[in-house]
Protein backbone atom coordinates (compact mmCIF):
# COMPACT_ATOMS: atom_id res chain seq x y z
CA UNK A 1 0.00 0.00 0.00
CA UNK A 2 2.71 2.47 0.73
CA UNK A 3 4.28 1.78 -2.81
CA UNK A 4 0.97 4.05 -3.98
CA UNK A 5 0.54 5.89 -0.98
CA UNK A 6 3.30 8.19 -0.64
CA UNK A 7 3.67 9.26 -4.22
CA UNK A 8 -0.36 9.81 -4.65
CA UNK A 9 0.74 12.34 -1.04
CA UNK A 10 3.47 13.57 -2.69
CA UNK A 11 1.58 14.80 -5.51
CA UNK A 12 -1.25 16.23 -3.43
CA UNK A 13 1.11 17.84 -1.04
CA UNK A 14 2.67 19.39 -4.71
CA UNK A 15 -0.24 20.50 -6.29
CA UNK A 16 -1.75 22.26 -3.62
CA UNK A 17 1.59 24.00 -2.55
CA UNK A 18 0.98 25.14 -6.65
CA UNK A 19 -2.38 25.92 -6.13
CA UNK A 20 -1.29 28.67 -3.65
CA UNK A 21 1.12 30.46 -5.33
CA UNK A 22 -0.07 30.50 -8.56
CA UNK A 23 -1.28 33.99 -9.49
CA UNK A 24 -3.29 32.50 -12.42
CA UNK A 25 -6.96 31.77 -11.57
CA UNK A 26 -7.45 29.10 -13.52
CA UNK A 27 -4.30 26.73 -13.22
CA UNK A 28 -4.57 26.87 -9.72
CA UNK A 29 -8.12 25.76 -9.79
CA UNK A 30 -6.62 22.88 -12.05
CA UNK A 31 -3.68 21.90 -9.35
CA UNK A 32 -6.71 21.90 -6.89
CA UNK A 33 -8.69 19.27 -9.04
CA UNK A 34 -5.15 17.55 -9.27
CA UNK A 35 -4.75 17.73 -5.00
CA UNK A 36 -8.24 16.44 -4.94
CA UNK A 37 -7.73 13.59 -7.30
CA UNK A 38 -4.82 12.54 -5.19
CA UNK A 39 -6.68 12.69 -2.04
CA UNK A 40 -9.67 10.81 -3.38
CA UNK A 41 -6.67 7.71 -4.40
CA UNK A 42 -5.37 8.33 -0.74
CA UNK A 43 -8.67 7.62 0.80
CA UNK A 44 -9.46 4.60 -1.56
CA UNK A 45 -6.08 3.50 -0.57
CA UNK A 46 -6.86 3.60 3.56
CA UNK A 47 -9.27 1.42 2.54
CA UNK A 48 -12.56 4.30 2.15
CA UNK A 49 -13.91 3.75 -1.34
CA UNK A 50 -17.14 5.45 -0.94
CA UNK A 51 -15.49 8.72 0.37
CA UNK A 52 -13.19 8.56 -2.40
CA UNK A 53 -15.86 7.99 -5.10
CA UNK A 54 -17.71 11.17 -3.63
CA UNK A 55 -14.74 13.15 -3.34
CA UNK A 56 -14.43 12.64 -6.87
CA UNK A 57 -17.84 12.91 -7.81
CA UNK A 58 -18.48 16.20 -5.69
CA UNK A 59 -15.35 18.45 -5.59
CA UNK A 60 -13.29 17.18 -8.25
CA UNK A 61 -16.30 16.81 -10.50
CA UNK A 62 -19.06 19.13 -9.47
CA UNK A 63 -17.52 22.06 -7.12
CA UNK A 64 -14.29 22.75 -9.44
CA UNK A 65 -16.35 22.94 -12.74
CA UNK A 66 -19.21 25.26 -10.62
CA UNK A 67 -15.77 27.98 -9.34
CA UNK A 68 -14.04 27.29 -13.39
CA UNK A 69 -17.21 28.27 -14.66
CA UNK A 70 -17.89 31.71 -12.34
CA UNK A 71 -13.77 32.50 -13.60
CA UNK A 72 -15.11 31.80 -17.24
CA UNK A 73 -17.75 33.94 -16.84
CA UNK A 74 -15.52 37.07 -15.12
CA UNK A 75 -13.29 36.51 -17.84
CA UNK A 76 -9.92 37.94 -16.17
CA UNK A 77 -7.45 39.13 -18.47
CA UNK A 78 -4.05 40.56 -17.80
CA UNK A 79 -4.68 43.36 -15.63
CA UNK A 80 -6.05 40.97 -12.53
CA UNK A 81 -2.82 38.87 -13.45
CA UNK A 82 -0.29 41.92 -12.80
CA UNK A 83 -2.87 43.34 -9.65
CA UNK A 84 -2.84 39.48 -7.83
CA UNK A 85 1.01 39.33 -8.87
CA UNK A 86 1.17 42.58 -6.65
CA UNK A 87 -0.33 41.18 -3.39
CA UNK A 88 1.73 38.12 -3.55
CA UNK A 89 5.37 39.66 -2.79
CA UNK A 90 7.92 37.54 -1.41
CA UNK A 91 8.18 38.89 2.15
CA UNK A 92 4.48 37.97 2.95
CA UNK A 93 5.43 33.62 2.80
CA UNK A 94 7.46 34.52 5.84
CA UNK A 95 4.95 34.66 8.78
CA UNK A 96 2.28 32.26 7.71
CA UNK A 97 5.74 29.84 6.50
CA UNK A 98 6.95 30.05 9.87
CA UNK A 99 3.76 29.01 11.62
CA UNK A 100 2.94 25.94 9.09
CA UNK A 101 6.67 24.98 9.70
CA UNK A 102 5.75 24.58 13.47
CA UNK A 103 2.97 22.65 12.98
CA UNK A 104 4.83 20.81 10.24
CA UNK A 105 7.55 19.86 13.07
CA UNK A 106 4.90 18.92 15.94
CA UNK A 107 2.75 16.67 13.53
CA UNK A 108 5.54 15.09 12.30
CA UNK A 109 6.81 14.03 15.92
CA UNK A 110 3.45 13.08 16.45
CA UNK A 111 3.45 10.97 13.60
CA UNK A 112 6.60 9.70 14.72
CA UNK A 113 5.77 8.49 17.74
CA UNK A 114 2.44 6.74 17.18
CA UNK A 115 1.74 3.59 15.76
CA UNK A 116 1.24 2.97 11.88
CA UNK A 117 -2.05 3.50 10.18
CA UNK A 118 -2.89 0.60 9.13
CA UNK A 119 -5.42 0.54 6.15
CA UNK A 120 -8.99 0.05 7.20
CA UNK A 121 -12.16 -1.14 4.64
CA UNK A 122 -15.28 0.27 5.36
CA UNK A 123 -18.13 -0.41 2.57
CA UNK A 124 -20.36 2.07 1.12
CA UNK A 125 -23.20 0.60 3.25
CA UNK A 126 -21.45 1.09 6.60
CA UNK A 127 -21.34 4.52 5.84
CA UNK A 128 -24.99 5.22 5.06
CA UNK A 129 -25.73 3.06 7.97
CA UNK A 130 -23.98 6.22 9.68
CA UNK A 131 -25.10 8.77 8.33
CA UNK A 132 -28.60 8.13 8.56
CA UNK A 133 -27.75 6.54 11.98
CA UNK A 134 -25.81 8.45 14.85
CA UNK A 135 -25.00 11.18 12.67
CA UNK A 136 -28.69 11.82 11.18
CA UNK A 137 -29.37 14.95 12.78
CA UNK A 138 -25.95 16.29 11.29
CA UNK A 139 -27.56 15.35 7.59
CA UNK A 140 -30.96 16.71 8.54
CA UNK A 141 -28.93 20.11 9.13
CA UNK A 142 -26.92 20.18 6.12
CA UNK A 143 -29.86 19.66 3.79
CA UNK A 144 -31.88 22.33 6.02
CA UNK A 145 -29.01 24.64 5.17
CA UNK A 146 -29.03 23.56 1.54
CA UNK A 147 -33.01 24.34 1.18
CA UNK A 148 -32.36 27.67 2.65
CA UNK A 149 -30.26 28.56 0.12
CA UNK A 150 -31.93 27.12 -3.00
CA UNK A 151 -34.81 29.28 -1.44
CA UNK A 152 -32.53 32.44 -1.48
CA UNK A 153 -30.63 31.62 -4.88
CA UNK A 154 -34.41 31.27 -6.26
CA UNK A 155 -35.54 34.69 -4.39
CA UNK A 156 -32.86 36.39 -5.69
CA UNK A 157 -33.04 35.38 -9.11
CA UNK A 158 -36.59 35.85 -9.58
CA UNK A 159 -37.03 37.94 -12.53
CA UNK A 160 -40.26 39.96 -12.07
CA UNK A 161 -40.13 40.38 -8.66
CA UNK A 162 -36.98 42.83 -9.67
CA UNK A 163 -38.84 44.28 -12.47
CA UNK A 164 -41.62 45.30 -9.74
CA UNK A 165 -39.30 46.34 -7.66
CA UNK A 166 -37.76 48.94 -10.38
CA UNK A 167 -41.07 49.84 -11.47
CA UNK A 168 -41.58 51.27 -7.58
CA UNK A 169 -38.69 53.12 -7.65
CA UNK A 170 -39.44 54.38 -10.76
CA UNK A 171 -42.78 55.50 -9.52
CA UNK A 172 -41.18 56.90 -6.25
CA UNK A 173 -39.55 59.11 -8.75
CA UNK A 174 -41.78 61.11 -9.79
CA UNK B 1 4.21 -11.17 -12.02
CA UNK B 2 1.89 -13.39 -14.54
CA UNK B 3 -1.01 -12.13 -12.66
CA UNK B 4 0.46 -8.53 -13.97
CA UNK B 5 1.13 -9.19 -17.35
CA UNK B 6 -2.12 -10.88 -17.68
CA UNK B 7 -4.48 -8.08 -16.51
CA UNK B 8 -1.87 -5.20 -18.86
CA UNK B 9 -2.87 -7.62 -21.41
CA UNK B 10 -6.29 -7.54 -20.81
CA UNK B 11 -6.30 -3.54 -20.16
CA UNK B 12 -4.74 -3.53 -23.52
CA UNK B 13 -7.17 -5.80 -25.57
CA UNK B 14 -9.76 -3.96 -24.03
CA UNK B 15 -8.60 -0.32 -25.00
CA UNK B 16 -7.80 -1.82 -28.50
CA UNK B 17 -11.00 -3.05 -28.96
CA UNK B 18 -12.45 -0.09 -27.57
CA UNK B 19 -10.63 2.38 -29.96
CA UNK B 20 -11.66 0.35 -33.02
CA UNK B 21 -15.35 0.38 -31.93
CA UNK B 22 -15.65 4.25 -31.50
CA UNK B 23 -14.50 4.70 -35.25
CA UNK B 24 -16.43 1.78 -36.39
CA UNK B 25 -19.17 4.06 -34.81
CA UNK B 26 -18.63 6.74 -36.97
CA UNK B 27 -18.85 4.84 -39.86
CA UNK B 28 -22.13 3.21 -38.86
CA UNK B 29 -23.43 6.29 -37.25
CA UNK B 30 -23.14 7.79 -40.77
CA UNK B 31 -24.77 5.18 -42.61
CA UNK B 32 -27.35 5.24 -40.45
CA UNK B 33 -28.21 8.53 -40.78
CA UNK B 34 -28.03 8.10 -44.78
CA UNK B 35 -30.43 5.38 -44.61
CA UNK B 36 -32.84 7.48 -42.34
CA UNK B 37 -32.65 10.47 -44.72
CA UNK B 38 -33.12 8.87 -47.68
CA UNK B 39 -29.25 8.71 -49.14
CA UNK B 40 -26.70 6.38 -49.29
CA UNK B 41 -23.63 7.43 -47.11
CA UNK B 42 -20.29 6.60 -47.12
CA UNK B 43 -19.86 3.34 -49.10
CA UNK B 44 -16.85 3.79 -51.26
CA UNK B 45 -14.05 2.84 -48.96
CA UNK B 46 -14.03 -0.83 -48.40
CA UNK B 47 -17.09 -3.17 -48.49
CA UNK B 48 -20.31 -0.76 -47.77
CA UNK B 49 -17.72 1.72 -46.67
CA UNK B 50 -16.68 0.05 -43.89
CA UNK B 51 -12.90 1.47 -43.93
CA UNK B 52 -14.05 5.29 -44.58
CA UNK B 53 -12.76 5.58 -40.64
CA UNK B 54 -9.70 4.59 -41.85
CA UNK B 55 -9.14 6.59 -44.36
CA UNK B 56 -10.51 9.93 -42.47
CA UNK B 57 -8.01 8.69 -39.62
CA UNK B 58 -4.65 8.61 -42.18
CA UNK B 59 -6.14 11.89 -43.02
CA UNK B 60 -6.43 13.30 -39.91
CA UNK B 61 -3.07 12.19 -38.97
CA UNK B 62 -1.24 14.01 -41.47
CA UNK B 63 -3.11 17.40 -41.25
CA UNK B 64 -0.99 20.24 -39.60
CA UNK B 65 -0.87 19.91 -35.78
CA UNK B 66 -2.03 23.10 -35.29
CA UNK B 67 -2.04 25.11 -32.06
CA UNK B 68 -3.27 28.89 -32.81
CA UNK B 69 -0.90 31.59 -31.04
CA UNK B 70 -3.41 33.34 -28.98
CA UNK B 71 -4.33 29.66 -26.90
CA UNK B 72 -3.12 29.08 -23.54
CA UNK B 73 -1.22 26.11 -25.15
CA UNK B 74 -0.33 23.72 -21.80
CA UNK B 75 -4.20 23.37 -21.28
CA UNK B 76 -5.38 23.45 -24.74
CA UNK B 77 -3.17 20.12 -25.86
CA UNK B 78 -4.18 18.58 -22.19
CA UNK B 79 -7.94 19.52 -23.15
CA UNK B 80 -8.44 16.74 -25.96
CA UNK B 81 -6.63 13.88 -23.81
CA UNK B 82 -9.07 14.38 -20.76
CA UNK B 83 -12.30 13.10 -22.28
CA UNK B 84 -11.03 9.73 -24.39
CA UNK B 85 -9.10 9.25 -20.47
CA UNK B 86 -12.17 9.46 -18.28
CA UNK B 87 -14.06 7.95 -20.98
CA UNK B 88 -11.81 4.49 -21.10
CA UNK B 89 -11.88 4.69 -17.39
CA UNK B 90 -15.43 4.72 -16.90
CA UNK B 91 -15.12 2.00 -19.19
CA UNK B 92 -12.75 -0.33 -16.85
CA UNK B 93 -15.78 -0.96 -14.46
CA UNK B 94 -18.27 -2.45 -17.14
CA UNK B 95 -18.72 -5.91 -16.75
CA UNK B 96 -19.04 -7.67 -20.25
CA UNK B 97 -19.78 -10.78 -19.14
CA UNK B 98 -19.88 -12.68 -15.34
CA UNK B 99 -16.16 -12.85 -15.66
CA UNK B 100 -14.90 -10.18 -18.24
CA UNK B 101 -14.39 -7.15 -16.79
CA UNK B 102 -10.82 -5.29 -16.46
CA UNK B 103 -12.02 -4.32 -12.68
CA UNK B 104 -14.70 -5.49 -10.13
CA UNK B 105 -15.38 -2.00 -7.99
CA UNK B 106 -17.38 -2.41 -5.27
CA UNK B 107 -18.67 1.08 -5.68
CA UNK B 108 -18.17 1.14 -9.84
CA UNK B 109 -21.42 3.00 -10.06
CA UNK B 110 -20.05 5.76 -8.21
CA UNK B 111 -16.69 5.66 -10.12
CA UNK B 112 -18.57 5.69 -13.69
CA UNK B 113 -20.42 8.95 -12.37
CA UNK B 114 -17.20 10.53 -11.29
CA UNK B 115 -15.44 9.94 -14.52
CA UNK B 116 -18.62 11.36 -16.79
CA UNK B 117 -18.53 14.09 -14.11
CA UNK B 118 -14.61 14.71 -14.81
CA UNK B 119 -15.13 14.68 -18.39
CA UNK B 120 -16.53 17.89 -18.24
CA UNK B 121 -13.14 19.25 -17.88
CA UNK B 122 -12.88 18.38 -21.79
CA UNK B 123 -14.93 21.11 -23.21
CA UNK B 124 -15.01 23.12 -20.95
CA UNK B 125 -10.91 23.58 -20.27
CA UNK B 126 -11.08 23.15 -24.43
CA UNK B 127 -13.58 26.30 -24.60
CA UNK B 128 -11.84 28.43 -22.00
CA UNK B 129 -7.80 27.77 -23.57
CA UNK B 130 -8.84 27.87 -27.34
CA UNK B 131 -9.24 32.07 -26.20
CA UNK B 132 -12.16 32.96 -28.89
CA UNK B 133 -15.20 34.13 -27.51
CA UNK B 134 -17.20 31.59 -29.58
CA UNK B 135 -15.32 28.57 -28.08
CA UNK B 136 -15.62 30.29 -24.40
CA UNK B 137 -19.29 30.46 -24.89
CA UNK B 138 -19.20 26.37 -26.04
CA UNK B 139 -17.42 25.62 -23.46
CA UNK B 140 -19.79 27.74 -20.88
CA UNK B 141 -22.81 26.14 -22.47
CA UNK B 142 -21.01 22.96 -21.57
CA UNK B 143 -20.01 23.30 -17.95
CA UNK B 144 -23.98 24.94 -17.53
CA UNK B 145 -25.51 21.57 -19.16
CA UNK B 146 -23.07 19.55 -17.38
CA UNK B 147 -23.59 20.72 -13.83
CA UNK B 148 -27.47 20.35 -14.35
CA UNK B 149 -27.81 17.12 -15.88
CA UNK B 150 -25.58 15.46 -13.53
CA UNK B 151 -27.19 16.39 -10.45
CA UNK B 152 -30.26 14.26 -11.81
CA UNK B 153 -27.95 11.42 -13.84
CA UNK B 154 -27.11 10.68 -10.33
CA UNK B 155 -30.06 10.87 -8.98
CA UNK B 156 -32.31 8.56 -11.38
CA UNK B 157 -29.86 5.87 -10.87
CA UNK B 158 -30.52 5.59 -6.72
CA UNK B 159 -33.76 3.46 -7.34
CA UNK B 160 -31.86 1.19 -9.10
CA UNK B 161 -29.04 1.08 -6.50
CA UNK B 162 -32.16 0.47 -4.11
CA UNK B 163 -33.60 -2.51 -5.74
CA UNK B 164 -30.02 -4.03 -6.44
CA UNK B 165 -28.66 -2.64 -2.35
CA UNK B 166 -25.77 -2.24 -4.28
CA UNK B 167 -22.82 0.09 -6.39
CA UNK B 168 -21.04 -3.02 -7.84
CA UNK B 169 -22.42 -3.46 -11.65
CA UNK B 170 -22.03 -7.12 -11.62
CA UNK B 171 -24.44 -7.39 -8.71
CA UNK B 172 -26.81 -5.13 -10.03
CA UNK B 173 -26.77 -7.43 -13.26
CA UNK B 174 -27.08 -10.18 -11.03
CA UNK B 175 -30.13 -9.18 -9.14
CA UNK B 176 -32.25 -8.71 -12.02
CA UNK B 177 -32.13 -12.43 -12.58
CA UNK B 178 -36.04 -12.60 -12.67
CA UNK B 179 -37.23 -8.97 -13.84
CA UNK B 180 -34.83 -6.10 -15.92
CA UNK B 181 -35.03 -2.87 -13.78
CA UNK B 182 -36.12 -1.21 -17.16
CA UNK B 183 -39.86 -2.02 -15.77
CA UNK B 184 -39.82 -1.14 -12.24
CA UNK B 185 -37.56 1.81 -13.03
CA UNK B 186 -39.03 3.37 -16.34
CA UNK B 187 -38.94 6.78 -15.43
CA UNK B 188 -35.49 6.30 -13.90
CA UNK B 189 -34.19 4.99 -17.40
CA UNK B 190 -35.70 7.77 -19.08
CA UNK B 191 -34.55 10.28 -17.07
CA UNK B 192 -30.77 8.75 -16.85
CA UNK B 193 -31.06 8.10 -20.99
CA UNK B 194 -31.91 11.68 -21.31
CA UNK B 195 -28.90 12.54 -18.92
CA UNK B 196 -26.61 10.67 -20.49
CA UNK B 197 -27.37 11.69 -23.89
CA UNK B 198 -26.83 15.28 -22.19
CA UNK B 199 -23.13 14.29 -20.98
CA UNK B 200 -22.25 12.97 -24.00
CA UNK B 201 -23.41 15.97 -25.40
CA UNK B 202 -25.12 13.99 -28.70
CA UNK B 203 -27.38 15.92 -31.07
CA UNK B 204 -30.37 16.82 -29.42
CA UNK B 205 -28.24 18.36 -26.94
CA UNK B 206 -25.20 19.13 -28.36
CA UNK B 207 -25.38 22.89 -27.82
CA UNK B 208 -21.83 23.19 -26.46
CA UNK B 209 -20.81 22.83 -30.81
CA UNK B 210 -24.02 23.98 -32.05
CA UNK B 211 -22.71 24.94 -35.21
CA UNK B 212 -25.31 27.03 -36.60
CA UNK B 213 -24.94 29.42 -33.97
CA UNK B 214 -21.46 29.75 -32.50
CA UNK B 215 -19.18 27.93 -35.15
CA UNK B 216 -18.29 24.45 -33.87
CA UNK B 217 -17.89 25.78 -30.04
CA UNK B 218 -15.90 24.20 -27.91
CA UNK B 219 -13.63 22.26 -30.55
CA UNK B 220 -13.52 25.69 -33.03
CA UNK B 221 -9.90 26.40 -32.51
CA UNK B 222 -8.82 22.66 -33.45
CA UNK B 223 -7.53 21.00 -36.17
CA UNK B 224 -6.00 17.65 -36.94
CA UNK B 225 -5.63 14.64 -34.23
CA UNK B 226 -6.76 16.44 -31.14
CA UNK B 227 -9.95 17.11 -33.03
CA UNK B 228 -9.78 13.85 -33.46
CA UNK B 229 -9.44 12.95 -29.93
CA UNK B 230 -13.19 15.07 -29.35
CA UNK B 231 -14.68 12.99 -31.68
CA UNK B 232 -13.22 9.52 -30.23
CA UNK B 233 -14.47 10.62 -26.96
CA UNK B 234 -17.79 11.58 -28.31
CA UNK B 235 -18.17 8.18 -29.50
CA UNK B 236 -16.57 6.29 -26.22
CA UNK B 237 -19.18 8.47 -24.77
CA UNK B 238 -22.16 6.86 -26.66
CA UNK B 239 -20.56 3.02 -26.29
CA UNK B 240 -20.30 4.04 -22.17
CA UNK B 241 -23.67 5.64 -21.70
CA UNK B 242 -25.06 2.34 -23.97
CA UNK B 243 -23.56 0.23 -22.13
CA UNK B 244 -24.34 1.27 -18.41
CA UNK B 245 -27.72 1.32 -19.50
CA UNK B 246 -28.05 -2.12 -20.67
CA UNK B 247 -26.29 -2.90 -17.16
CA UNK B 248 -28.18 -0.81 -15.20
CA UNK B 249 -32.25 -1.42 -17.10
CA UNK B 250 -31.55 -4.16 -19.55
CA UNK B 251 -30.27 -7.14 -17.61
CA UNK B 252 -26.73 -6.47 -18.90
CA UNK B 253 -25.32 -10.07 -20.42
CA UNK B 254 -28.43 -12.07 -19.57
CA UNK B 255 -30.63 -13.84 -21.86
CA UNK B 256 -31.69 -17.09 -23.18
CA UNK B 257 -29.64 -19.05 -25.45
CA UNK B 258 -27.40 -17.08 -26.93
CA UNK B 259 -23.69 -16.69 -24.80
CA UNK B 260 -23.68 -13.81 -22.12
CA UNK B 261 -21.23 -11.92 -23.79
CA UNK B 262 -22.95 -12.20 -27.31
CA UNK B 263 -26.45 -10.76 -25.45
CA UNK B 264 -24.25 -8.02 -24.20
CA UNK B 265 -23.20 -6.83 -27.49
CA UNK B 266 -26.65 -7.28 -29.27
CA UNK B 267 -28.43 -5.53 -26.22
CA UNK B 268 -25.40 -2.02 -26.27
CA UNK B 269 -25.65 -2.38 -30.26
CA UNK B 270 -29.52 -1.69 -30.52
CA UNK B 271 -29.44 0.87 -28.09
CA UNK B 272 -26.23 2.62 -29.82
CA UNK B 273 -28.62 2.86 -33.10
CA UNK B 274 -31.31 4.30 -30.92
CA UNK B 275 -29.47 6.96 -29.85
CA UNK B 276 -28.11 7.59 -33.53
CA UNK B 277 -32.12 7.60 -34.07
CA UNK B 278 -32.34 10.12 -31.59
CA UNK B 279 -30.08 12.22 -34.14
CA UNK B 280 -32.20 11.69 -36.74
CA UNK B 281 -35.07 12.45 -35.80
CA UNK B 282 -35.18 15.42 -32.92
CA UNK B 283 -34.17 19.07 -33.55
CA UNK B 284 -32.00 20.80 -31.07
CA UNK B 285 -33.75 22.72 -28.30
CA UNK B 286 -32.49 26.43 -27.74
CA UNK B 287 -30.19 26.77 -24.66
CA UNK B 288 -33.06 27.83 -22.46
CA UNK B 289 -35.42 24.91 -23.05
CA UNK B 290 -32.48 22.86 -22.27
CA UNK B 291 -31.68 24.29 -18.95
CA UNK B 292 -35.64 23.96 -17.71
CA UNK B 293 -36.38 20.54 -19.11
CA UNK B 294 -33.47 19.81 -16.87
CA UNK B 295 -34.51 21.63 -13.68
CA UNK B 296 -37.93 21.88 -14.16
CA UNK B 297 -38.86 18.09 -15.62
CA UNK B 298 -36.15 15.47 -15.17
CA UNK B 299 -34.87 17.13 -11.62
CA UNK B 300 -39.13 16.72 -10.09
CA UNK B 301 -39.09 12.88 -12.33
CA UNK B 302 -36.55 11.89 -10.64
CA UNK B 303 -36.96 12.76 -7.11
CA UNK B 304 -40.52 11.44 -7.45
CA UNK B 305 -38.93 7.95 -8.70
CA UNK B 306 -37.14 8.07 -5.95
CA UNK B 307 -39.46 8.72 -3.93
CA UNK B 308 -41.96 5.94 -5.20
CA UNK B 309 -38.85 3.43 -5.23
CA UNK B 310 -38.11 4.27 -1.75
CA UNK B 311 -41.51 3.95 -0.14
CA UNK B 312 -42.44 0.34 -2.34
CA UNK B 313 -38.73 -0.62 -0.86
CA UNK B 314 -39.80 0.66 2.69
CA UNK B 315 -43.41 -1.44 2.81
CA UNK B 316 -41.57 -4.17 1.93
CA UNK B 317 -42.71 -4.86 -1.27
CA UNK B 318 -39.09 -5.36 -3.29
Amino acid sequence: MSLLFYPAAAIALFATLMVITRVHAVHALLYLVVAQLAVALLFFLLGAPFAAALEVLVYAGAVMVMFIFVIMMLNLGRPTLLQERGWLPKGIWIGPGLLAGGLLAELLLVLSAGPALEPHWVPPQRVGAALFGPYLLAVELASLLLLAALVGAYHLARPYLRRADQDDTVEAER
Amino acid sequence: MADVFRVLAQIGTTITVLLVLAALLIWAERRLLGLWQDRLGPNRVGPFGILQSVADMIKIFFKEDWVPPFAEKPVFIFAPCVVVITMLMALAVVPFTPTLAIVDLNVGLLFFLAMSALAAYSTILAGWSSNNKYSLLGGMRSAAQMISYDVFMGLSLMGVVMLAGSFNLREIVLAQQGLWYIVPQFLGFLVFLVAGLAESHRLPFDLPEAEHEIIAGFHTEYSGMKFGLFFVGEYLGVLLIAAITVILFLGGWQGPWLPPFVWFVLKTALLVAFIILLRAALPRPRFDQLMSIGWKLMLPLALLNLMITGAVALAGGL
